[in-house]
Formats: structure tokens, sequence, C-alpha cells
């Protein structure tokens, strides 16, 4: 396939992917509402939440690096996505994958963090401040765990290439990441726990506390960006988490129906579970998912 | 209560004493003892927490009330002390090197009464009243009604009584 | 500022240049007057009706609210949130800063040290802005008509779009006079933003008037 055709599918994939993670999103809000006894937002909400960001009539800037924090942000959810191959043996749908993407995409789950952070911090709003130091902190804390299983599934599989993992998972679901190597996956889960920043790792935003975090002084299209971007990057997590352990997918029902079984596990834990402090939430991914990493890298190295 | 008020009244003039019942009383005191008397209570006496503070303004008599509230955890009894200084001028001793929260309470009778306090930290900065210039808002002789109209516009009223109402318009033809 | 005042100002004069009608900052400290901008609001233009209309169907559907309690009818709010009333299923949900909101609600009776806070969250929003004020004490004053601390129409400082009688209303009035200001938006007639860019002048001194010590910048965004 050309580049050009290569790039134009990576834009659709992108935006399939976009739509199905801010569809996600807002079937999460729909369950938590459930959860809380009450009907609440439609499914389609975080779209016209977007539609209204967008459509604001003024936006005010703090300067160069206000602006370029939503862009980070959004640049690392795109970068994280576009290593990643969606459809196993699909030519459309495999983006830009190569040999040794899953350090790029671990890269570039960081990357828009750190953007974000430096943005955040020119907004000048103390709340923005804390935010962004609890952000940090706990994901240099959920990093080693998944870092850990990352390293893992390389000893396992011999190899960094997201295509190539995917490739030794077909045949049967016994051959899945989840059943040939169990411990990564125990770990992994966990980080993707504090990835998603729903309940027990939900400090960083903290709504009722520091009222929302990082972007408290962002609005009109610099939200809108940032909640696109939580569609995009929300989509490229969960696409990577199911190449990794759970045998990718081979056509676009598959990866819906995986990737949305995936995210349930983060939103029952989310629903149930009240919320860690940061110190508490170090600690924790500190101590029992790393150790199961550590195990899990001992297990297949030895 | 009575044997504690008795001991003081000598040394520190105390007027007035009523006793409630046998956990709350009542004194006057005049101004220039009243830091003394206060600081006795406290030290010596058990009465380790100011309830509150509060002001009077008898108009009519020229004079302000201002009423010391404290309380004796192990006794559990109160015992109010009132002081009395003319409306003009009226200055009294600040009490928040004995009760720090002294301070708010001298802060709020500043800006309600006009009352000075010397020595009182933060004394002049507005604590309700920001943004005001009038007088003391909560002395008698301040007409709140009439500064409030030459103040602030208004919205135009109309006044229904409700009976008549709706009569009015449930049944106009009656 | 409006279209016919704009048409008074040089063609060649770029907008930075300070003129009669650039704001001073007068009331603050000198060295802290060029910390705020000196720019007036100004009137913001809608080209293409179509753009607009489903633009209005998008902001009529995601109202956010600024949660920011002014008197005791910020108590009424509270329960719109829980299970029994669920404003989130109409697609608002309350927001904890002035710049992600789009409907300032105002709780009840406004006292002068409130107004001062009002007005300047008021102006950190971003347009297109709604105010919905709640409670009796905000349209004539109420049972504070006689106050000498309490402000008595609170349109004469900021454009209000939906009033909400009662003291206090019932979550269901709220709830209606929500509804209201939806209808309206869609009708595009909830340009507060505007009404307040084009009267500037008005508001501001009406604003000075009672706020005696004004030492806030002449408008802060």
């Amino acid at each position: 396939m050309s580049i050009v055709a290569k790039v134009f599918w990576a834009f659709i994939s992108l935006g399939v992917v976009t739509i199905w993670g801010l569809t996600l999103n807002g079937i999460v809000h729909k369950i938590f509402a459930r959860v809380q006894g009450r009907l609440g937002p439609p499914v389609w909400q975080p779209f016209i939440d977007i539609f209204k960001n967008n459509a604001k009539r003024t936006a005010i800037s703090h300067g160069i690096m206000y602006y370029l924090g939503p862009v980070f942000r959004i640049a690392g959810g795109i970068g994280t996505y576009m290593f990643i191959p969606v459809l196993f043996g699909s030519p459309y749908f495999s983006n830009f994958s190569a040999s040794g993407d899953v350090l790029l995409v671990m890269y570039f789950i960081f990357f828009g963090q750190l953007g974000m952070a430096l943005g955040a911090g020119e907004g000048g709003h103390p709340y923005s401040a804390i935010g962004v130091s609890r952000g940090l902190s706990q994901m240099t804390a959920f990093e080693v765990p998944f870092a850990l299983s990352v390293i893992s599934l390389a000893i396992q599989y011999h190899t960094l290439n997201i295509t190539d993992i995917v490739a030794a998972q077909q045949g049967s679901f016994l051959n899945w990441t989840l059943f040939t190597n169990p411990l990564a996956v125990i770990a992994a889960m966990i980080a993707m726990l504090g990835m998603n920043m729903y309940n027990p790792f939900s400090v960083v935003i903290a709504p009722q506390e520091i009222p929302i975090g990082p972007p408290t002084e962002y609005q009109s299209a610099f939200l809108g960006l940032l909640a696109t971007n939580r569609g995009i990057f929300n989509g490229a997590k969960l696409v990577l988490f199911m190449n990794l352990f759970f045998g990718g997918a081979t056509n676009i029902f598959e990866m819906v129906a995986k990737t949305f079984a995936i995210y349930m596990f983060s939103v029952f834990v989310g629903a149930a579970y009240p919320r860690f402090r940061t110190e508490d939430s170090i600690r924790f991914f500190l101590k029992v998912p790393t150790l199961i990493g550590i195990a899990s890298v001992l297990l297949f190295s030895l | 209560m009575q044997e504690l008020l008795d001991n003081l009244k000598e040394l520190y003039a105390l007027n007035g004493i009523t006793l409630r019942n046998p956990s709350l009383a009542w004194a006057e005191v005049t101004p220039e003892r009243l830091v003394g008397l206060l600081t006795q209570l406290r030290d010596a006496h058990g009465f380790t927490h100011l309830v509150l503070m509060t002001c009077v303004d008898w108009l009519e008599d020229g004079r302000f009330q201002v009423t010391y509230l404290l309380h004796n955890y192990t006794t559990r009894q109160d015992l109010g002390l009132h002081v009395y200084v003319g409306r003009t001028a009226s200055e009294l001793p600040s009490i928040h090197t004995l009760w720090e929260q002294g301070r708010v309470y001298q802060q709020e009778l500043h800006e309600m009464f006009g009352i000075y306090f010397p020595g009182s930290p933060g004394l002049g900065e507005p604590m309700i009243l920001e943004s005001w210039d009038g007088p003391p808002p909560m002395r008698r002789d301040f007409d709140t009604r009439v500064y409030s109209e030459e103040t602030y516009s208004h919205r135009q009223r109309t006044h229904h009584e409700p009976e008549q109402h709706m009569k009015d318009r449930l049944y106009p033809e009656d | 500022m409006s279209d016919i005042e704009q048409k008074d100002k040089p063609a060649t004069q770029p907008e930075w240049v300070k003129d009669e009608r650039t704001l001073t900052n007068s009331a603050l400290p000198s060295e802290e007057q060029d910390w705020f901008c000196d720019a007036r609001p100004r009137r913001v233009e809608k080209h293409w009706q179509v753009l607009e209309n489903f633009m209005n169907w998008a902001r009529a559907h995601s109202l956010w609210i600024l949660a920011f309690g002014t008197g005791c009818g910020a108590i009424e709010m509270r329960p719109l949130v829980t299970a029994r009333y669920d404003i989130s299923r109409l697609g608002m949900q309350m927001r904890p800063t002035p710049r992600q909101a789009s409907v300032f609600v105002i709780g009840g009776y406004v006292s002068l040290k409130t107004l001062k806070r009002i007005v300047r969250s008021y102006e950190q929003m971003q347009g297109p802005k709604f105010v919905v004020a709640v409670c009796s004490c905000a349209i004539n004053g109420g049972m504070y008509w006689d106050s000498y601390n309490t402000i008595k129409r609170i349109d004469e400082y900021i454009p209000v779009d939906v009033y909400v009688t009662g003291c206090m209303p019932r979550p269901e009035a709220v709830l209606a006079g929500f509804n209201l200001l939806k209808k309206l938006i869609r009708e595009g007639k909830a340009e507060g933003q505007n009404l307040y860019a084009d009267k500037f002048d008005w508001y501001k001194a009406n604003q000075k008037q009672v706020i005696k010590d004004w030492n806030m910048p002449d408008y802060n965004w």
C-alpha cells in the first residue's frame, strides 16, 4: 500500500476510534449514574459537550505554553494510537506500526501528560499545579507495573513489535497472553486502573476537592480539544491492551466487543471503590502490582 | 457561684449581680477593671471559654451595653459580664490577649457599632461590610430603610392581599 | 463594543493602540494596572444562521452551571444533582470553575461583598454565558427590601436571562427555569453576553456606584 493510502486509512481509523472512545465515555457516565440510582446523561452527551465547547465565542490564553498544552496532549493521544495496529491482518487498520513500537507507544502515553503539565502550569491556577503534581507522581507509580509487564511480554515473545505479539496469540483463545502469562496481565490491568483515572485513582482531577485539577483554567476550544483527546486516548489504550493481552482483533466488531469488556473492568472497580489519596495510590502501585510484575519477569527469564 | 461573686465584688466593684439559676449569673463591671476581672476569672476560677461577646444599643440611655459571656467547663457554669460605654467615641480595652478569638468579635463590633478597641489586630479591616462607607449600621439611630432607598434602586412593587387577589381572579363576577 | 462605535475608530489604527476607550484599571496600584487587560468586551456577531441554530441546540443541551452559592437559594441547587431530580439527564452538570461554566446561577440575596465576586466571576466566564437568578431576593430584594447591604435588582449589574421566583423556589421551579432558559437559547434570545458588551459603560457605572471601594480591574477576563 502506498504511503498516501496508509495515511488516508490511518485517519479513517482515527475517526473510528475517536467516536468509539467518546461513546464509551458516555456509556461509562450512564453506568455510573445508574449505579447511583440516577437516570444519567444520554450516551451521546460527550459529543454535545465537545460541540458546545468548540462553539464558545470567546477564549482566553495565558501564553504560548498554555496554547501548546492541549496540543501536546492530543499529539500524545494520536501518537499513541498511530503506532498501534488496530485489526490484526487488516491492511487498512494497521496504522503505522513497525518493529519496536511498544516502547514508542509507552513513550507517547507519558508524553501527553508531560505536555499538559507544562501547559496547565502556565495557566497559573494553584489547583492546576496541585493536580499536575498528583497526576505526574501517580503516573510514575503505575508506569512501573505496566513497564514490568511489557518487559515480561518481550521476554516471552522475543519481540517488541505489537503485530508480532498479536500474531503469536492467534489460533485458540488459550494462546492469549491472559492464559500464557497471567501474572503480567494482572499487573498491567491494575496499572490500567490508574491510567483510566476512575475511582480508586481519581485523585488527580478530584472534582470535589481541587475543582478539576490540571484543566482548571482551560475553557472553550481548549477544553473541547482535551475532551476529544479523552476519546482518542481511551480508545488507543484499550486497543493496546487488547493487542498485548487479549489476542487482538481480526474485525471491527471483535475490537468493539473486546475493548468494551476490558473497559468494563475499570468501570466496575471505579463504581464500587472510594478514592485513594495520592501517597496511598503510589504505595499501592509500588507494592503488590510491582511484585506481581517482577514475578512475571522472573518466571520467563529464568 | 454566689460565693465567687461575693469574693470578687469588693475587688472589682461589681454591680447588679443577679443569679438566674445555679449555673448562670450576670454582673456589671466598669471598663477599667474589665481586663483584670476577665484575667482572674480565666486563670484562677476556671472560666476558660469565651462563649460570645456582643453589644446592645440603649439609644434612650445613650450608652452601649457590651456583654462578655464566659463558661466554666469543670463546674458547667456560665457567667455574663455587662460593660456600659458611652455611644460617642466609645472605647473599650481589647481582650485579644486573653482569648485570640476576641479579635473577631471586636472587629465585628467595631464594624457594626463603631466601638474602638485599641490594639486589637485587624480592627480597621472590613469583615462583613466590604465596600461600605456609611455609618455603623447596627446603631439604632441609623435608619436602614432610608439608607436603602437612597442608595439602591428598587423595582416597582405591586401588593396583593392573597384572599382578595384569588377571589378577584377566580370569581370576578361576585 | 458595538458596530457604530467601531466605525468611529480610524481604520488604520490597530486594536492595541490605546485611546480614550481603553480601560485604565485606575483603581489598582500603578504597578498592577498592566497585569490585567485593558480591552472592552466586544459584541460577537453571528454569521451563519444554520450553523448558529445547531450550536444553540448544543449549548442548550450542555448547560454547565457555575456552582457559586451566593445566598440561601444555593441550598436548592444541591437537590438538583441528586437521584430525585438529576439534572445530568438534561446534559447539565455543576462546574467548579467559571472558565468552563456557561450558566451562572445567582442563588438568592446579593450583598455588596458578594456583588464584587459575582461581577468578577461573571466576567471570567466565556461567552455565550447565561444568568439564572433564583429567589425573590435577587428580583426585588425580597425579605431584605429595606436592608442596608443587599442589592435589590441584580439585573442592573449583570444581564439576567431568567428569573425564578419563590422564597425559596422548589427544585421543580428551578428546573422549570432551566427549561425556559433552554427554550430562549434555542430561539437565539439569550444574548446576555452581547447585551453586556453593548451597555458595558452603563453596567460599569451601576456597579461602581454601589461598590464604593472599587479595587478590581475594570474588565476581568
